[in-house]
């Protein structure tokens, strides 16, 4: 189970190299005391390999401290490989000379709404990025307006950041990441501060982005119930991809998950547990709709018996 | 109200102050400013006040909002006026114990008060009208020469403004950390000044923790949008002069010139 | 009866343009030994409501009575009264500031007036009672994950001993894993201690299992106040406040609704999953 290489099994079909190539990752957190002995190293990323297509909607699970957000900040190239590389778009991260490039091709939205706003009115941070890549006033102008009606955010344009809620404040996020044209966007665990109401509203984005943009998008997170859209998921703990597949095969092994310190959506534990009382019901349930059919389909077989 | 501070005291109208240039008001006020110090004549602080009045109208801002930024300094001022009242000496005109109040104590006492209320008045009229963002803007703007001797103006403009952005956030964050100790049971009133001082620690410490936490993301963040210092970078909202900018500068000429003339020739 | 909330009025940016009234004539009754979720989306006036239960806020009318005096009397001494009602913020690791997690611990004890030797005996219980392990106590907290900085804050509460203990969104950002462990140990202090609960969430999951009553805030206001089936059959009502009922009551509404025969009401996934074999047997 251990060194299994999950991206070498799934080759990309048709295309000459995948958008997004991870390639034997490997990246160390070194701990230092106060006279700046090593005290130990954490292998936060440990020999990873997978490819993203693009247009995916891919979902990385992991409990806290699994090396999830350390995998993923090495893709728009915050961090660095130690060993192994990541190619995004046809770009090696370790090339310095594509570093800009690299970030404009795959945007982040990270996990705290407060620490990633930098301008002190919606619109004018919605423009820093494209500012940043030299982009003529008129058309930052465009994309500004662009990118907040996109995400519903135009009638704040003029609002302070402050003044938004949780939810607003990662639209304004995600915004600022559009304006800037990426092929690809990186989500940090996007709902982990914000409510339940605040959690869809960024849900809902990311999954319009990659439904009617095309945007290829990465999603990391510990919630189950925002996963069971995307088209793969993969399941980190210490370190290492220890699952891959869709969400209905991923959902299907819940014992592992639970051994991984995740959990399964809760319609899917329910089905689960009726299977496990003896009741004839398939693996890897996700929705509610999908139970109650399989549940009348039971009934009936009772009445006809 | 903490969260206000972002705007600043900004009082949103449409007049045709509030539209113009931030340089030009940047500049206008200093120029107020100095008219004030070169001359101490009554005649020159009532041409100032006209002036002042003039702006005001323009920028229809109430007349109270623009006094209430004399509120803070009133100690200072009062401060300034008793000092000077007792301590200049010349034709004594009211004498009380060791005290006396002298013609010309009156005179300079009057107008240092006169000359720092309008100071206040006029920089109080200038971020009502205008937001921080664009006061950063044009500072940023007319400090530009000073590239030319290595001053990293892009740099002290964006760490002004990233200041401006965060300070509010780390306000409430005190707050929330204060509620939190006292929640523990902590006690930041009884006690000597070292006893209080110390009552602080299980505040502060937490506060610099979040503080180079947020730091830390942020520049993350501003990393992950391509920034990269100010090379090769454009402007969202550029500044540019219009008309009514001329206009302004064409009127502040006449204001300075009225000032000389007044301060120069009239007694 | 323990705490008594009474006509609560509080009102954020007083006489402002901004005035908004946080708590709008809140009024309830806290029983001991009784687990109380408190639910309500961001802005209903959950968290300022919590804030007074301990006189951290003072409201603009009305008052609390614990065991019958009035916390906000002049002479009322609410230091000590923070020790019996103990309060978890929100995110409560960020409040923490000591060099180990056992002088974290005792911070709360020697405040409420103990001397060093028995603060650090109610240190140690409470850091024992969180679940971290003996050798968490000379570690600086800023070197534990996550979810330990969370367990030494709870603990630097539960180290004064209140009678009642409030805990403010205590699972946010915690994974699957740690927010069961969280709840359970919650769930444990009021079993076998007998201590009375408050949990502030914005998630009808985490209180439905746990919890044997629910208020529900909205706008200021206390919109529902009883147990959770009841609570829970306003399925609509919640869910206009920007709330969710539990999973659970949904799948047996939509069996109900597809003509399946089963009883509403029940809340977990053991009891759904005994009705649903119930009628299908």
């Amino acid at each position: 189970m251990a060194k299994k290489k999950i991206g070498e099994k799934t080759a990309p079909e048709g295309r000459p190299s995948s958008f997004l190539q991870i390639r034997k990752l490997k990246y160390e957190y070194i701990r230092r005391d106060e006279e700046n002995n090593v005290e130990g190293i954490t292998t936060a990323v440990d020999d990873v390999s997978f490819d993203v297509k693009e247009g995916e909607f891919i979902a990385i699970l992991g409990h806290n401290g699994s090396g999830k957000s350390t995998l993923a900040k090495h893709i728009n190239a915050i961090l660095f490989p130690e060993e192994g590389e990541v190619i995004l778009d046809g770009m090696n991260t370790k090339d310095e000379d594509k570093l800009l490039d690299i970030r404009r091709t795959a945007g982040m939205v990270f996990q705290n709404p407060d620490n990633q706003i930098i301008g002190q009115v919606v619109d004018e941070d919605v423009a820093f990025g494209p500012e940043n890549m030299g982009v003529p006033t008129e058309e930052i102008k465009q994309r500004v307006e662009e990118s907040l009606k996109t995400l519903g955010m135009w009638e704040y344009r003029n609002s302070s950041p402050n003044r938004l809620s949780g939810g607003q404040k990662q639209r304004v996020s995600i915004a600022s990441v559009i304006a800037m044209h990426p092929k690809c966007i990186i989500f940090d665990e996007p709902t982990a501060m914000l409510d339940p109401r605040g959690r869809y509203e960024v849900i809902r984005a990311a999954r319009a982005l990659n439904e009617v943009e095309g945007i290829t998008i990465i999603l990391i997170t510990h919630y189950m119930e925002e996963v069971i859209h995307a088209d793969r998921v993969l399941v980190m703990d210490k370190g290492k991809v220890k699952m891959e597949g869709t969400p209905r095969e991923i959902f299907s092994r819940v014992e592992e998950l639970k051994e991984l310190r995740l959990t399964v959506p809760q319609v899917t534990e329910l089905a689960w547990e009726l299977k496990k009382s003896g009741l004839p019901i398939p693996d890897g349930i996700l929705t509610r709709e999908e139970l109650i059919k399989e549940i009348l389909k039971i009934m009936k077989e009772y009445i006809y018996r | 109200m903490i969260r206000d501070i972002t705007l600043g005291q900004y009082y949103q109208t449409e007049s045709v102050i509030h539209r113009l240039d931030p340089r030009t008001k940047l500049l206008g006020t200093l120029v107020y400013l100095i008219s004030l110090f070169i001359f101490t004549k009554p005649w020159v602080f009532v041409t100032a006040a006209v002036f002042l009045l003039l702006v005001l109208v323009l920028s229809r801002v109430p007349l109270k909002f623009m006094l209430k930024g004399l509120r803070p300094i009133i100690f200072i001022l009062l401060f300034t006026i008793i000092v000077n009242m007792f301590w200049i000496k010349g034709t004594v005109l009211v004498s009380w114990w060791k005290l006396s109040i002298t013609v010309e104590g009156l005179k300079q006492a009057g107008s240092m008060g006169t000359r720092l209320i309008l100071l206040i008045l006029g920089s109080n009229l200038m971020t009502l009208t205008t937001t921080p963002t664009r006061l950063t803007n044009a500072m940023e703007s007319l400090m530009r020469p000073l590239k030319l001797i290595k001053v990293p103006v892009h740099e002290i403009a964006m760490m002004m403004s990233i200041a401006l952005r965060f300070i509010p956030i780390l306000l409430e964050e005190t707050d929330r950390i204060m509620k939190a100790q006292l929640a523990r049971g902590a006690d930041f009133e009884s006690g000597n000044v070292f006893k209080k001082a110390k009552s602080l620690v299980p505040v502060l410490v937490p506060l610099f923790i979040s503080a180079f936490r947020r730091a830390n993301d942020l520049a993350m963040a501003m990393e992950a949008r391509c920034y990269h210092g100010g090379k090769g970078r454009t402007q969202y909202k550029p500044l540019k002069y219009k008309a009514r900018d001329f206009v302004a500068y064409f009127i502040l000429v006449l204001y300075v010139a009225a000032v000389i003339v007044i301060g120069k020739f009239i007694t | 009866m323990k705490l008594i909330a009474d006509h609560l009025v509080y009102e954020y940016n007083k006489g402002t343009a901004q005035a908004r009234r946080a708590l709008d004539d809140v009024s309830f009754v806290l029983d001991s030994g009784e687990f109380v979720g408190l639910i309500g989306h961001t802005g209903s006036g959950k968290s300022t409501l919590v804030q007074h239960l301990n006189a951290l806020l003072k409201p603009d009318s009305g008052s609390i009575y614990y065991e019958g005096a009035d916390i906000y009397e002049k002479d009322y001494d609410r230091k000590a009264l923070r020790g019996k009602v103990g309060l978890v913020f929100q995110y409560p690791e960020y409040q923490l500031f000591e060099e180990t997690v056992l002088a974290e611990v005792s911070y709360g004890p020697k405040n409420m007036g103990h001397d060093k030797k028995e603060a650090e005996l109610a240190a140690y219980a409470a850091i024992k009672r969180v679940g971290l392990e003996d050798e968490c106590f000379d570690q600086s907290p800023f070197d534990l994950s996550g979810g330990q900085k969370r367990r030494v804050a709870i603990a630097s509460v539960l180290a004064m001993k209140p009678e009642i203990l409030v805990l403010d969104e205590p699972t946010a950002g915690l994974d699957p894993a740690g927010r069961t462990e969280l709840l359970d140990m919650i769930a444990e202090l009021k079993e076998k201690e007998g201590m009375t609960i408050v949990l502030v969430s914005h998630s009808m999951d985490d209180v439905a299992e746990v919890a044997d009553r629910i208020i529900v805030m909205d706008k200021g206001k206390i919109v529902f106040d009883d147990i959770p089936t009841e609570v829970f059959k306003h399925v609509s009502e919640l869910e206009t406040m920007g709330l969710a009922a539990p999973e659970m009551s949904y799948v047996l509404r939509d069996l109900k609704a597809a003509g399946i025969p089963v009883n509403e009401g029940a809340i977990t996934l053991k009891e759904t999953k005994e009705e649903i074999l119930r009628v299908l047997s």
